[in-house]
């Protein structure tokens, strides 16, 4: 079995080959246009579709713009359709930005992009063409939408669950930022807030019903929901009736990235930064934490990573699983080095150094 | 009318190699040709190069440049910038990026 590890950075993107998940081979940036200024972009949304193994890059370019890009041969080759992938309709005065997440459906060809400015537009294609999700964007809150650090975006998309032990083709759950939670049940129709317990400290009502700084959002093996927050780290079997704090034992409650593990529903990793004003590893060291009684506590993970002084924090889709049956778990920092635990020994490797800025990893056999 | 549209060498994959598109735009009401009808008219016959310049709401991309003649349109109307017959529209990326 062959594992690709598809690395999007602030300068273009990668990919990282093994049999075996001890040995990588990264290669050069992928040159997904032939004039190459968007090979040399920013990469902030990489996808893999499940029922194809068809790569999607959202790449863009500062002159040039945001485009969406695909191969069919495992980044052999990238093409890009003649007419935009994603554009917003002309009586919407918004203009694509940037693909912040891909998500597939259960459906072949179908495939969900969250986009800045916040907004989810749906594929029928494979990632080729585009359309509005209309209803969540003439959503009444969107005034309340405001953007944070990163921009206005919806960075998680979680198609087929709203909560455990429910999965359905019509529900949705998405993130966004600001904004929160939002779930769907009828296919896109009508979206409601699912931010209960929540906090958002930036705001003078701190448990607002919606407006939250949700930075990522993942799914366990049992359908539970993990959220790190714009300080707050969350649980919830059932986001619609509330989450629960479960920060206690971090070493800080502010971050980006959220990874569970695709077996154990129990068992889920953190990626811990500073806090909003420093976006730093905390002690200045490379941090990585993990429960494995669902928050209760948590501990470091620290095998293998730099002992000394590091300055990298990991991004909201900086880290991922492969989600094989020893599934491989991996991350990315914005120091450029891509480190993978492979073998539930939790001794962490470093597969790449010295890359861009690592904005988004994600990991399949193939 | 023709207008002579110059393309740099990053965008020409997406004119299908041209380096000079020689395009006829349509007139406004008033019978002037405008920069907006030129691009237009380019981006009828290759929409990939269109959406490299402009956004899909029909903005100019911040840093595209186009010069009517010698004159950046943003100092002369931006996309309502005249273009008189024989004058050359030159499309450049700006002093930006990386």
């Amino acid at each position: 079995m062959a594992y690709l590890l598809v690395i999007g950075t602030r300068k273009g993107l990668f990919t990282a080959t093994s049999d075996d998940r001890r040995t990588w081979e990264v290669g050069p940036p992928h040159r997904l246009d032939p004039q190459d200024f968007a090979s040399y972009g920013a990469v902030y949304a990489v996808g893999v579709d499940p029922h194809t193994r068809r790569l999607l890059a959202g790449a863009e370019s500062s002159h040039f713009g945001p485009s969406v890009f695909h191969s069919d041969d495992l980044g052999a080759t990238w093409n890009e359709p003649e007419q935009a992938p994603i554009a917003f309709p002309e009586d919407v005065d918004s203009s694509f930005t940037r693909a912040w997440q891909f998500a597939f459906g259960p459906e072949p060809g179908t495939v969900y992009a969250g986009v800045e400015p916040t907004a989810l537009f749906r594929s029928a294609d494979g990632g080729e063409s585009f359309e509005l999700v209309r209803a969540l964007w003439d959503h009444p809150h969107r005034a309340d939408w405001w953007p944070g650090a990163g921009g206005a975006a919806i960075h998680t998309v979680l198609p087929g669950t709203v909560r455990a032990g429910h999965t359905d083709p019509a529900a949705m759950t998405v993130a966004m930022s600001t904004g929160g939670v939002y779930q769907t049940l009828d296919g896109g129709a009508s979206w409601n807030p699912a931010n209960r317990g929540i906090s958002a400290g930036f705001l003078p009502d701190e448990a607002p019903e919606y407006g939250q700084c949700v930075h990522k959002v993942a799914v366990a093996a049992d359908g539970r929901f993990y959220a790190q927050n714009h300080h707050g780290v969350y649980r919830s079997a059932d986001p619609a009736s509330g989450w629960t704090s479960i920060a206690d034992g971090l070493p800080t409650d502010f971050g980006f990235a959220m990874v569970a593990h695709p077996h154990r529903p129990d068992t889920v990793y953190s990626f811990p930064v500073v806090s909003q004003e420093v976006h730093l590893p905390p002690d200045n060291r490379l941090q990585v934490h993990r429960t494995d009684d669902a928050g209760a506590t948590w501990r470091p993970d620290h095998a293998g990573l730099p002992d000394g002084r590091y300055y990298g924090i990991v991004l909201r889709d900086g880290a991922c699983t492969d989600g094989a049956d020893v599934p491989g778990f991996y991350f990315g920092t914005r120091s450029g080095d891509v480190y993978a635990t492979t073998d539930d020994s939790g001794e962490w490797t470093r597969v790449a150094a010295h890359l861009p800025d690592v904005l988004c990893v994600r990991a399949v056999e193939v | 009318m023709e207008v002579l549209v110059l393309v740099p060498t990053v965008l020409r994959a997406d004119c299908g190699g041209a380096a000079r598109l020689t395009v006829t735009p349509a007139p406004g009401a008033d019978g002037r040709v405008v920069l907006r009808g030129v691009l237009d008219a380019v981006a009828d016959r290759h929409p990939r190069f269109d959406r490299r310049v402009r956004d899909e709401q029909g903005r100019l991309r911040r840093y595209v440049n186009v010069f009517v003649g010698d004159d950046e349109c943003r100092a002369v109307g931006g996309l309502d910038a005249p273009v008189p017959p024989g004058a050359e529209v030159r499309v450049l990326p700006s002093v930006a990026g990386g």
